[in-house]
């Protein structure tokens, strides 16, 4: 197995902390995915907890590979803008087939969807 | 190496493992078709991440592009996949 290479020790607690804290906030979005009981909570859930989870994940990513290289190392930013951009479409445009497929069953569709018509 | 930083990535590690795990159980049990897709939705993003975390043990800038990666074509296959259940073909 590889190991980590030398880094100070205020890296690596910090690259820990935000590593663990991202990995739970997937893990807890991810225990919604399984224990929700309707689609549109499920899908909150989930895209919530991976959108902060990964935000979490990145930043030690980019912190682990600052303190590594004594320079700044910014390519995290990338992962956490495209997931922070992504997330919400994928969620929508998701949750849009949902609506359709369940109107088109006669299912019952999202909470608010029976009180107010969607325009 | 520190001792910390092993310990925390591999907790971190089986944090992600067993978030893969719930997105498995729901893409094999989701009642319907659109549960399955959001499994996968998860099921990439966790992925992913896991990635990262391997980056992270063997101080690799590799792997982050291969995370870079998978996020696009997660995000590209989960819009076509949404896209088929909303209109039943994915290109018109």
């Amino acid at each position: 197995m590889s190991t980590p290479g030398d880094i100070s020790t205020l890296g690596a607690v910090l690259t820990v902390a935000f590593l663990v804290a991202g990995a739970a906030i997937t893990l807890i979005g991810s225990l919604g995915l399984l224990r929700i009981d309707t689609f549109y909570g499920r899908a909150h859930a989930s895209t919530l907890g991976t959108t902060l989870g990964t935000a979490g994940v990145a930043i030690a990513s980019i912190i682990y590979f600052s303190a590594l290289e004594m320079r700044p190392a910014l390519h995290g930013l990338l992962i956490i803008v495209f997931i922070t951009v992504t997330a919400p479409v994928s969620l929508m445009v998701l949750v849009r087939a949902a609506v359709f497929r369940n109107e088109f069953e006669n299912q019952p569709g999202p909470p608010e969807a029976s009180d107010n018509e969607p325009g | 190496m520190s001792a910390i930083l092993v310990w925390g990535i591999l907790c971190a590690q089986s944090l992600l493992g067993l978030a893969l795990a719930c997105s498995t159980f729901r893409i094999l049990r989701g009642p319907r078709a659109q549960d399955r897709v959001l499994g996968f939705d998860s099921l990439y993003v966790n992925a992913m991440l896991l990635v990262l975390t391997f980056g992270i043990q063997s101080g690799s800038l590799l792997y982050f592009e291969a995370a870079l990666m998978i996020a696009v074509l997660g995000f590209v296959s989960t819009v076509a996949l949404a896209k088929f259940l909303l209109r039943g073909e994915v290109i018109e």
